[in-house]
């Protein structure tokens, strides 16, 4: 019997996986890579990022400016000696990724172009029209093609974690072609599988980002961090929650009010330009400002009457139509087609409404710098990781940056950890992964007697998260959000599923992802409620200031069995910036 | 039901099952689901596989057109089921197949290992013509040399194409419009040096002489790349460079 | 066992393409026409060819000229070259592709193009034929 294995295992083939999957191929080519997804590499959320990815390019630009606007965007709750890494390699690994044929849109002269983007003082968001994800992910999963040594597991699932004598040894997998769980060894794991938007009901996020990753990683032992911290784009389509790109107002839109008003004048964002100034927009101000503060506007002007309602709640408009039809299809030709199709209104002639829907999670796998977790030959990259470089709130186009920045630190390391590592324990792995199937099959295919679904589950926890743990919380909201979360927990041991099948079968896929999601859901519930502070995205009414001496610190949610997670707190790392306040929109 | 309940309007999916651990062939199963102007088919789906019958298998992810998960033949036509509207098809029933011309896996799943094969066999990805170390920067590219290729770029890998076209269906070795179009999108990038190699691989008869220009793959295309202009195209790049090693042999 | 060789609990499913395919759909079948249609336009070259070797004898070619069959042949044939033309030229934007500057040159302007050339060449063919002949 032969025991599946690879000298590197990669989870997840999103942009992280695949620039780490690139690294090893480029700087190691003799070692081998598994890259295992449980959707074909393409199909990965990176898809549908649009805006851009910022790395300092301008020469009135520096990387000080950058590091700023990221410290600040996040309320100060990101590690400096991160986010100086982070700034200092972006733009290498921006051209780098040029270089592997990123079609990025252009100036005149051929040079690589720049936008504005919210919360950021100078231009530095690159960008390939308003399918910037697109670009990338494509750009990368092609150029992965060239590499001998990287073997693709395309729709294998992980479900867990392999670990022996305290080392992350392997994961075990669901092939879903076969219905066979195998175990799939490696030195080294590096963890790329995204967010978890779908916890939330409304979300730009596709219906794969269910934190699989970040629930292996819990199960593990390894804690999850800030797990509090989930973003809210200002601008999503109500119902749908398709994400209408932030770049709609980097270009110059502008939102607007029930009675047509720029109501984010009245939430200490600035003061507005109008749209026919040279210079609007102007940074760091109104529309421009960062997604937590503008989608906690929206918030306060509902609470004031001052938004429409519609069939899926309520919402604002986006303006783009003054920028005319040529400029709208040159730079958000996707913008259009999306408004068209989905919101049934043409952007060059009509308001597009919008909302703050979740598209982001900030917090996750706990690393260092390096992409490593604390569990040794375990690594995480992208969304599921937090390092953090995004602390309390993440400024549009540094995600698309940190998958390749960390996509390639996290191979480095697992290389090196690889290097000075022993053998892996052969056929204790396998016994796991034997042990594995006879779980999943235990779990899921025995009948339960209950009478719970899937998808009453699922709505009755995305629910909870909206109510409990939406833009504003409060003790008593997140408590309920944690007993709800339990129960649902308990209840979900009476799933029953009707497929029993091996070939393909995608009810169990969706009763793990659940599984999955509860487990994040829980460590962000109870990390919120511990949180007694307001920062960045995560506002409390009943604690509405920003508690530096108590809070400057991460929170960790530790898994305990039976009961509800730990919460530690480890002290955020400040080297050049002394804590300070966001000030945006003034001059 | 009381009187004044007015009849909730629905409509019927006639759904292709193959459950291969249990049948040899394959059969439709009829599901009705309520009717929503602004639903999808792929939403449709969601609601059978949630509420009628949980061991409905399908693909899908993004919902908002850009991933190509979900295609599927809908009546007969190659879509993309998060953007083919109910409103579109209602009152009438709703047929929905595996995309065709590729082997069925599971219901509505097909087997895709021969797409993902061609892309590694066209040579898919950028072979600068000029070595440049990262630290010099980008290579430089004005919008008008992104414009000779951006169109080609656009492609979702979704495959919508290769069930419209019926070469493929009846050749499966041809490399289709999907693969060819990519091969297209890196041979007239003006960074890239490799048009020689590539043409190795399409300019022959499984390539772009496979071609009779049914024309099928753009038509259904969603993102309007036009796979089949690109194959034209590169056929007369093809003569083109017949000729040209005719009459000057010896140019390379 | 987890990490056997897998045997799958099924097979694949393969639908056959059946040899009237072309049938299945309004824009195959249209296809299928516009390909036929070089029949003509091959069997018209034959029959210009024809015409070129009977230069010497304009009588007999005239005599044949007359004949139920060859009346209807032309009848048939010129429906089937006027499609062939017009879809072929239809196509033509997608073959050649011009740019100015970013933007590509209008597919209507490429078809006009090549619709405006077939008209001048038909209009000096017409004029040899009947003013020159």
């Amino acid at each position: 019997m032969e025991l599946l294995s690879h000298d590197i295992l990669i989870v997840g083939g999103g942009g992280a996986g695949l620039r780490a999957a690139i690294a090893i191929g480029e700087e190691n080519p003799k070692l081998s890579v598994g890259v295992i997804s449980k959707v074909y590499p393409m199909r990965s959320h990176t898809v549908s990022a649009e805006g851009g990815a910022a790395a300092v390019i301008q020469p009135n630009d520096s990387l000080e400016n950058h590091i700023y606007d990221t410290v600040s965007g996040a309320d100060w709750l990101a590690d400096q000696d991160a986010v100086e890494a982070f700034v200092k390699e972006a733009p290498e690994e921006m051209i780098r990724l040029e270089h592997w044929g990123c079609p990025w849109s252009r100036e005149p002269d051929g040079s690589v172009a720049v936008r504005p983007f919210g919360g950021m003082k100078i231009e530095r968001t690159w960008f390939a029209s308003d399918k910037t994800g697109f670009h990338m992910l494509h750009a990368l999963f092609q150029n992965s093609l060239r590499y001998e040594n990287v073997t693709r597991y395309d729709e294998w699932f992980a479900t867990r974690l392999l670990t022996h004598d305290g080392r992350c040894q392997g994961v075990a997998a669901l092939e879903l072609r076969t219905g066979q769980i195998r175990a799939v060894a490696g030195k080294g794991t590096i963890l790329c599988t995204g967010g978890a938007g779908k916890i939330f009901p409304f979300t730009t996020n596709a219906a794969i980002k269910t934190g699989d990753g970040m629930a292996l990683a819990y199960r593990a032992g390894v804690p999850i961090k800030d797990m509090e911290f989930v973003q809210y784009h200002p601008t999503g389509l109500p119902g749908t929650g398709i994400l209408i790109t932030e770049a709609s107002r980097g270009e110059g839109g502008i939102l607007l009010n029930k009675d047509g008003k720029r109501y984010l004048q009245d939430y200490d964002l600035g003061q507005p330009l109008d749209v026919s100034d040279a210079n609007h927009p102007r940074k760091l101000t109104m529309e421009l400002g960062p997604r937590d503060r503008l989608s906690q506007a929206f918030e306060l002007e509902r609470q004031k009457g001052g938004t429409l309602q519609g069939e899926y709640g309520d919402y604002v408009h986006l303006d783009i139509s003054h920028m005319g039809q040529k400029k709208i299809d040159k730079k958000l030709p996707f913008v259009r087609e999306l408004c068209k199709n989905y919101a049934g209104i043409d952007p060059v002639s009509e308001l597009i409404p919008v909302r703050p829907v979740i598209h982001y999670v900030m917090g996750g796998v706990d690393t260092d710098i390096q992409a490593a977790t604390s569990l040794p030959g375990l690594y995480a990259a992208g969304e599921c990781a937090c390092v953090s470089i995004n602390g309390a709130n993440r400024l549009g186009s540094n995600s698309l940056t940190e998958l390749l920045v960390f996509g390639r630190r996290a191979a480095q390391a697992a290389v090196r950890f690889h290097g000075e590592t022993g053998d892996i324990a052969t056929s204790e792995i396998m016994a796991q992964g034997e042990a594995e199937q006879t779980r999943i099959r235990e779990r899921f295919f025995k009948p339960s007697g209950g009478k719970e679904t899937i998808s009453g589950i699922r709505a009755e926890l995305q629910s909870a998260m909206e109510d409990g743990a939406g833009i504003y919380r409060t003790d008593e909201s997140l408590r309920t959000a944690c007993n709800k979360v339990r129960e649902l927990q308990e209840r979900f041991e009476r799933i029953e599923l009707a497929d029993h099948s091996l070939t393909f079968n995608t009810e169990l896929t969706t009763a793990i992802e659940l599984e999955n999601m509860l487990d994040v859901a829980e460590s962000l519930v109870h990390s919120a409620l511990a949180r007694t502070e307001s920062r960045g995205s995560h506002q409390r009414t009943d604690f509405p200031d920003r508690d530096d001496e108590s809070f400057l610190k991460h929170s960790l949610a530790y898994r305990t069995e039976g009961g509800d997670p730990r919460i530690e707190y480890k002290d955020v790392v400040i080297t050049s910036l002394p804590p300070g306040d966001r000030v945006y929109g003034s001059k | 039901m009381a009187a004044s309940d007015t009849a909730k309007k629905t409509v019927s999916l006639e759904v292709f099952r193959y459950r291969p651990d249990q049948e040899d062939e394959p059969t439709f199963q009829t599901y009705e689901v309520p009717y929503k102007e602004d639903w999808v088919v792929l939403d449709a789906l969601n609601y059978v596989k949630d509420t009628l019958d949980g061991t409905l298998s399908y693909r899908w992810s993004c919902r908002m057109g850009v991933c190509g998960s979900c295609g599927m033949m809908v009546n007969g036509e190659p879509k993309l089921t998060c953007s083919a509207f109910l409103r579109d098809y209602y009152p009438n029933p709703i047929r929905i197949e595996p995309l065709t011309y590729f082997p069925v896996i599971r219901d509505l799943i097909i087997n895709m290992d021969d797409f993902m094969n061609k892309l590694t066999d066209v040579q898919a990805w950028l072979q600068p013509k000029e070595e440049k170390p990262v630290s010099e920067g980008e290579y430089l590219q004005t919008p008008a040399e992104l414009a000779h290729y951006k169109q080609y770029t656009m492609c979702i890998n979704c495959m919508l194409c290769y069930s419209a076209c019926p070469v493929y269906g009846r050749h499966p070795s041809f490399m289709g419009p999907a693969a060819i179009a990519l091969a297209q999108r890196y041979n007239l990038d003006s960074r890239d040096g490799a048009a020689d190699q590539r043409a190795e691989v399409i300019f022959t008869h499984d390539g772009i002489w496979g071609c009779t220009f049914v024309g099928d793959c753009s038509r259904v295309c969603p993102k309007h790349v036009d796979p089949a202009g690109a194959i034209q195209q590169a056929k007369v790049t093809a003569t083109q460079d017949w000729y040209k090693s005719l009459l000057m042999p010896k140019q390379k | 066992m987890a990490n056997k060789q897998p045997t799958r609990a099924g097979k694949d499913y393969v639908r056959t393409v059946p040899n009237t395919w072309w049938l299945k759909k309004k824009t195959y079948a249209l296809f299928m026409v516009r390909e036929l249609t070089c029949i003509f336009v091959g069997g018209y070259a034959l029959f210009l060819l024809a015409l070129v070797s009977r230069a010497g004898d304009e009588a007999a070619f005239e005599a044949l000229l007359r004949t139920p069959l060859l009346i209807a042949l032309q009848i048939i044939a010129l429906p089937m070259v006027l499609y062939h033309s017009i879809t072929w030229i239809n196509l033509t934007p997608k073959v050649m592709v011009v740019f100015r500057g970013e933007d590509k040159v209008s597919p209507a302007l490429i078809a006009g193009v090549n619709y405006v050339a077939w008209a001048v060449v038909s209009g000096v063919i017409l004029w040899i034929a009947c003013c020159k002949g």
